[in-house]
């Protein structure tokens, strides 16, 4: 063992381990995540079965301009975090800072567009309750879930977007060294938080568009 | 006949600070990453839990000494049980051995210096305080009355009490129990000492490898059925509601998924702890070590095909039950070749009786009992039968009480001279194993009883023709529970009068009777290299030979 | 402060060169479900989707998610998940199935 790194911490004995352990960690919690969101989507999935053409009358109701330009959104947001946590990697201080801070910025972008999403579909009537617009009893199972899942998805999306943040500004005033495995930790969140939208939009906005 | 090549001029007799003295001020204890200490740290909120489901059970046990409902209300009986239900589980079992023994062990066991994220470590121990004022706020708002398993649409649409913060107290608990599932596979995977392959880890290590598995891919599942719940009754969302075309089963379904596994995620540990103390006092070698491995890597997946069984009488497809039998019936196997391996274990061993073998062996008889009605249960006619009765209640606390938190007393006198570097009075704590033995036995085994004879659980009054079994069991509680609070007494005693232990009290095998008791802050003086298998008690020619004739005035004869 | 484990030519245009394509790629599959989702598929319309939404996760976990470097022990926590999807889809259908069919038949 040559002189300590500064990103190096106990236990671990050297930074490429350290590094190589906080993936596999990061990759263990994102197999809980991934059990997480299954629960639901089972629960969904089993729904849609018993109910289908309520579910597919539901479906278009949603947005399909919100929920496409976000998609597009997230996917962009996977792009530049991949490329700061292999810019951290390499070194390439400036350019992982800056696509760090354009990764923190796409997510607020999926977020402001989600919010007036939520308003028009407030204003919609496409609220479960006594205004509920649409007629099939099995709509409002639907937008139950609806509104669960992309609630449940922004709060991942807001926890992942402070940790961005986090990152951005800890590595611009140098106190975290860009060796520090936090920016491959982060990565994957952001990836499996991105790969989460990815099936909740052909679950929630695609059906019934072809009818 | 050591198993580990010490590098000689490690320093013995003079003492190095242990983590205990390494900082006196509580400031040093809430802030620490020293896995011994969060250990501490997680022991002492473990002990303020298991006091409060236990005065849950007493007043359950109380009302139940006459037939008729007169110390608590139908409600107050309600809330009494889920109380006891909730905290016990999810607030004492379920984090018991993995987050005290597992904790202060798994590094001292592969020879590392700490966990692998020792600052994740000591997070999850301030979520689970997070989630146990969560939890104690609803008992002092009035408790909850769902029982712990919150069935929709009770939990959902009919309940009174605050299932919101009870449901939100197990969420975030989940949180941590999750931190702490992560943490030990990647310390499990990451740190272990040279030479210390994956077949020559203690099994205790094995237990909470396996049982990080289940930690880490059951709880989500638990937290999104609970998070579900919550979005029904709090925001009004039709989840599970019949009323809009939803089904409540699905419900079953996720919460059983965690829920069966969470019987292994205190079983398993258990399994760990008891294949130590067998090996340890038989001076055996454990008899099939790879198949104890195995046995366990098999029940963490396939405990998860079985979830069904508790679902018999709900409603269910009767094909689905068919396979949740069958499927129950294949993961009891693994567990029946455990039982086989600990008693081949003592097969020609020297067996010392001392307290923790006592509590080894009593788990080994009311696990074997809790397993077996376990089968009962995994059949459809029969569970049909006793489906929500006292049965049912008997047979899941003889796996969880008889068998887990046997398996953590044992467990905690085994290492307590290496936790705290003092010896427990001896014959105290026989009398304190063998009593808790009893004492369960008074309790539990009239519920077999009076279950099969159909006494429905969940009910504060009963039919006059039950109250002997009751009262058996009532004074089997106090029983119980004064076998439960005896060692907190001498232990606690020791702490301070205790003779001081050596640094392997027992002659055990292993890496964590290799370092000082208690350990230095780091560990190990010199990082430990592993030239052997585990438990090496004897060598290896003089294991039991099955093939030979007993050898006449053998028993015993030790080399 | 240099590169630990891959000290190779990794410039600022070697790391856009290298993982713009699989945006596009991304993109790409994006506007195909978008389009699909419009076209008469019939029942094949929530496979198609939900194939392609796999797809996307696949390209994503390969080339974001770098599993395409051969590291067996983080494949295997990535995938292990997936098993046990699987185990909750099945036996829940394994009820959801046969339940309809008991009582069609009673
Ligand atoms: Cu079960």
């Amino acid at each position: 063992m040559s002189q300590a790194h500064p990103a190096l911490r106990e236990p671990w004995r050297s930074l490429h381990r350290q590094r190589q352990g906080a993936s596999f960690g990061i990759w263990v919690f994102l197999a809980s995540e991934v059990m997480f969101f299954a629960g639901a989507l089972m629960v969904f999935g089993m729904l849609r079965l018993q109910h289908p053409a309520g579910f597919l009358a539901a479906a278009r109701a949603t947005d399909i301009w919100f929920g496409s330009v976000n998609t597009a959104v997230l996917l962009t947001s996977s792009l530049t975090m991949a490329v700061a946590s292999q810019a951290a990697e390499a070194g390439l201080r400036r350019l992982a800072l800056r696509c760090l801070g354009i990764t923190a910025l796409l997510g607020l972008a999926f977020l402001v567009v989600k919010g007036f999403e939520y308003r028009a579909d407030i204003l919609g009537g496409l609220v479960p309750g006594p205004t509920f617009r649409l007629e099939e009893p099995a709509a409002q199972l639907f937008f139950g879930f609806y509104w669960a899942l992309t609630g449940v998805h922004a709060v991942h999306l807001t926890i992942g977007i402070v940790a961005v943040a986090g990152l951005a500004w800890r590595g611009w005033r140098g106190t975290l060294p860009l060796a520090s495995p936090a920016f491959e930790v982060t990565a994957l969140y952001w990836h499996l938080v991105d790969l989460v939208w990815v099936f909740l939009y052909p679950l929630l906005y695609l059906p019934g568009r072809s009818g | 006949m050591s198993e580990v090549a010490f590098d000689p001029t490690a320093p013995h007799g003079v003492h190095p600070p242990s983590y205990l003295t390494a900082g006196h001020t509580l400031r040093s204890w809430l802030t620490t990453t020293d896995h011994k200490r969060i250990a501490i740290l997680y022991m002492l909120a473990l002990t303020l839990f298991f006091f409060i489901g236990g005065i849950a059970a007493a007043l359950i046990r109380l009302e139940l000494f006459t037939p008729a409902g007169d110390l608590l209300t139908a409600e107050g009986y309600n809330r009494a049980f889920t109380l006891h239900g909730v905290i016990m589980v999810w607030f004492f079992l379920v984090p018991s051995i993995p987050v005290t023994l597992g904790n202060f062990l798994v590094p001292l066991m592969i020879g590392a210096e700490d966990m692998a994220f020792p600052r994740l470590n000591l997070l999850s121990w301030y979520i689970f305080m997070a989630a146990g004022l969560l939890a104690a706020f609803t008992i002092l708002a009035g408790g909850v009355e769902t029982g712990w398993t919150f069935y929709t649409p009770l939990a959902t649409a009919f309940a009174n009490g605050n299932v919101l913060a009870a449901a939100g107290a197990v969420f975030v608990a989940g949180f941590s129990s999750i931190a702490t599932g992560v943490n030990l596979i990647a310390t499990i995977h990451t740190q272990r000492a040279p030479g210390m392959t994956w077949f020559r880890l203690p099994l205790f290590v094995w237990g909470m490898y396996t049982v990080s598995i289940v930690i880490v891919l059951a709880t989500p599942v638990l937290a999104m059925a609970l998070l579900l719940i919550m979005a029904e009754r709090g925001l009004g969302l039709p989840i599970f509601d019949p009323a809009h075309g939803g089904d409540p089963l699905l419900f079953q379904h996720l919460f059983w998924f965690y829920s069966h596994p969470a019987v292994y995620i205190m079983i398993l540990p258990s399994f760990g702890v008891i294949s130590e103390l067998v090996t340890c006092f038989a001076r055996r070698r454990i008899f099939g070590y790879e198949f104890m491995v195995y046995a366990m890597a098999w029940i963490s997946i396939v405990g998860f095909l079985v979830w069904g069984h508790h679902m018999f009488v709900s409603g269910m497809s009767s094909y689905a039950s068919l396979v949740f039998s069958f499927l129950s019936f294949v993961v009891a196997v693994p567990s029946a070749i455990k039982v086989f391996n600990w008693t081949f274990t003592f097969y020609r061993g020297e067996i010392g009786f001392a307290a923790p073998m006592l509590y080894a062996i009593g788990f080994i008889g009311l696990f074997t009992v809790g397993g077996l009605t376990g089968l009962f249960l995994a059949s459809v006619p029969v569970d049909v039968h006793v489906t929500d009765t006292y049965f049912v209640v008997a047979h899941f606390h003889y796996i969880m009480v008889g068998g887990a938190v046997s398996a953590f007393y044992g467990g905690l006198h085994f290492w307590w001279p290496k936790i705290t570097g003092r010896l427990y009075p001896e014959a105290w704590a026989r009398f304190a194993a063998v009593l808790m033995f009893f004492g369960f036995a008074f309790t539990f085994t009239p519920m077999f009883l009076m279950g099969f004879l159909g006494m429905p659980r969940r009910y504060y009054s009963y039919p006059a023709e039950f109250q002997i079994w009751h009262v058996l069991a009532s004074a089997g509680a106090l029983l119980l529970a004064f076998a439960y609070l005896l060692p907190m007494a001498y232990l606690a005693w020791s702490l301070r009068w205790g003779r001081r232990a050596g640094d392997n009290p027992w002659q055990a095998t292993g890496l964590e009777w290799s370092t000082t008791s208690p350990p230095p802050p780091h560990n190990f003086a010199t990082m430990p290299r592993v030239a052997e298998g585990p438990y090496l008690y004897h060598p290896a020619e003089t294991g039991p030979q099955h093939g030979q004739p007993e050898p006449e005035q053998k028993q015993g004869d030790h080399p | 402060m240099t590169a630990l484990r891959q000290p190779g030519p990794a410039s600022a245009g070697v790391l856009w060169r290298r993982t713009v394509p699989v945006w596009l790629v991304l993109l790409g599959l994006l506007g195909l479900t978008l389009a699909l989702a419009y076209q008469p598929l019939g029942r094949l319309a929530g496979p198609v989707a939900l194939g392609i939404a796999a797809l996307k996760a696949m390209v994503v976990a390969l080339w974001f998610m770098q599993l395409r470097r051969p590291d067996p022990l983080l494949r295997l926590a990535a995938s292990v998940s997936l098993v046990w999807v699987a185990f909750l889809f099945a036996l829940t259908l394994s009820d959801l199935l046969t339940r309809t069919a008991v009582q069609v038949r009673s």
